[in-house]
């Protein structure tokens, strides 16, 4: 066993931990900090094929960003657990009979009776490339000609998808006190301070 | 007698198989990193509390060792051996792993930020990507601790912390393509190499309103003054550390610093051209060493950007929570988004310092 494979086993294993976690734990916020280390083990993968662009960016955008809003929602849920484990035995033939499919599935394709193209020769590691090789380049060399249609198209998807998402969620409410920081600033003392002149009171 | 133990110490590191050697070199240059960035830290604590003091015309710490120069290790020493407080029905280990959580990627980051020409631990292509990654896995450590604390206070400022750095993440990250396209590179060295010719090849100058927001962004994310919500004493005590105590609270510490020194030298790096000198080029330097590029260059712009945080603290007064967020959603990206576009229009017309 070479050092890359002792790597690969180490995060691959962390991997498989770590989503059983996600889907095993009590607490829901434990779950999401698994689901976080599972982001990691796999963007440590992605590094030993050395596609170091899509590990950084995976870490980047799920765990710097998607993550984080995950947990800032699930920290405020009041989740009672006890009421979500009630189904749990209802569920289980339906769900293990789905794992049974999927986990079927995997072996068919990926396995020895799989087809011609996931088998033997084709099924080769990674090519390995010398030190001044560069995945970030690669990548966009390829993704900004061969496939810059798709490209563009999946961003003007996402671009719509934000969008209606922000028109789905946006609503005027009558109680909401906004501010208009230029007329804050605007203001002039002549405007709203009025000076009164009075005689000082007397002594009787 | 130095012959020998020159010669012994060759014999014991050829003793060494080559992996072993490799991972031995890598490990003393994180500590040759890791090591001189903490006293750092230690000595920037030491330099706020000072600077404030002045710019409140009063003394500040005088009182261990010369002028007090040996406050923050007798800060130290006093953390260390104070007690660890769990509070009750606080989540232990998340409580405990949270400070871990907060100070591992400032740390990280510091492997792509190269000192002078050549000088850092990793020459990774997709560095600034890198560093993004880093700065964005920073918040965990806040929300953790603030959640696992099993207290009003902290979770309130883990919610403020996480939306705010969410926040000023977009702008940062918007700020940073814009050194992208004028640099043309990922690499963080070749960002430097791009404002070679001394002073007015910086990339502060046409890339000038990026710059201010990314240095605000900056001082936003690391929760510093004028935008320290998350902890806010007056009104939510101390925030998401309100808990923690000795060493524990030490941690969170010292991650707040590294990360205001993170940020400072990025700023030197990707804005103020690094170790590259400012005189480059000019007559008056020719063939001196003020016309030498050097590490002391790096050093002293992010000096200069860690005095700009500490000047910051002791002049505005705190925001307000909604306007932090004005500014952070309607100010700064609609401005970083203006100028990416007029930086697209400047390098296909070729107006500018552009190495494409």
């Amino acid at each position: 066993m070479t050092f890359i494979d002792l790597v690969f086993t180490f995060f691959a294993g962390m991997l498989l931990l770590a989503g059983l976690g996600v889907i095993s734990s009590r607490n829901p916020v434990h779950s999401v900090l698994f689901l976080v280390l599972s982001f990691f083990s796999c963007s440590a993968l992605w590094l030993l094929l050395e596609a170091e662009f899509l590990a950084i960016v995976l870490v980047l955008v799920y765990v710097g960003a998607v993550m984080v809003l995950f947990l800032f929602v699930v920290m405020m849920l009041d989740i009672n657990i006890t009421q979500m484990r009630q189904g749990f035995v209802r569920y289980l033939p339906i769900g293990a009979l789905i794992a049974l499919v999927t986990v079927a599935q995997m072996v068919w394709v990926v396995g020895p009776f799989g087809p011609e193209i996931f088998s033997g020769e084709q099924l080769n590691q990674a090519v390995k490339h010398g030190a001044d090789y560069s995945n970030t380049k690669e990548i966009g060399g390829v993704l900004y000609t061969d496939y810059v249609f798709p490209f563009e198209i999946a961003s003007v998807i996402l671009l719509v998808a934000i969008v209606a998402a922000i028109a789905l969620t946006m609503r005027r409410r009558e109680m909401t006190k906004y501010q208009t920081p230029g007329k804050q600033v605007k203001v002039r003392k002549q405007d709203r301070l009025r000076v009164i002149k009075m005689d000082a009171e007397s002594a009787e | 007698m130095i012959d020998t133990i020159i010669n012994t110490s060759i014999e014991l590191w050829n003793w060494f198989p080559p992996g072993w050697q490799l991972f031995l070199e890598i490990i003393a240059k994180i500590i040759l990193i890791v090591l001189p960035l903490m006293i750092a830290v230690a000595y920037t604590t030491y330099a706020e509390r000072k600077i404030i003091s002045y710019i409140q015309v009063r003394i500040g710490p005088n009182r261990v060792g010369p002028r007090g120069w040996l406050q923050p290790i007798a800060d130290a020493v006093k953390l260390m051996f104070k007690e660890i407080v769990l509070p009750t029905n606080a989540n232990r280990y998340l409580f405990l792993f949270a400070p871990i959580l907060s100070i591992g990627p400032a740390l990280a980051a510091w492997a792509v930020i190269p000192f002078d020409r050549g000088m850092v631990l990793t020459d990774l292509d997709a560095g600034l990507l890198y560093i993004l990654a880093l700065t964005s896995i920073g918040v965990y450590g806040v929300i953790i601790a603030g959640w696992a604390s099993n207290s009003k206070y902290a979770m309130m400022g883990a919610l403020r912390s996480a939306a705010q750095i969410v926040a000023y993440e977009i702008a940062m990250g918007f700020a940073l393509v814009g050194v992208l396209m004028a640099s043309g590179s990922l690499n963080v060295g070749q960002i430097v190499e791009g404002q070679a010719g001394g002073l007015s090849s910086w990339f502060i100058w046409p890339l000038l309103p990026l710059f201010l927001v990314y240095f605000i962004s900056g001082v936003a994310e690391t929760n510093r003054a004028p935008f320290d919500v998350a902890e806010g004493e007056s009104e939510i005590v101390a925030g998401f550390h309100v808990e923690y105590s000795g060493m524990a609270f030490a941690v969170f510490f010292l991650a707040e610093y590294a990360n205001i020194i993170l940020i400072s030298a990025l700023t030197a790096i990707m804005f103020l051209g690094g170790w590259l000198s400012p005189f480059e080029g000019f007559a008056f330097a020719q063939g001196t060493w003020l016309a030498e590029t050097s590490m002391l260059w790096f050093f002293a712009k992010t000096a200069f950007f860690i005095f700009l945080f500490l000047w910051f603290r002791a002049t505005f007064p705190r925001y307000r929570y909604d306007q932090i967020m004005r500014l952070g959603w309607k100010v700064f990206i609609p401005v970083t988004i203006v100028w990416l576009f007029v930086e697209a229009v400047m390098v296909v017309m070729q107006v500018g310092p552009w190495s494409v």
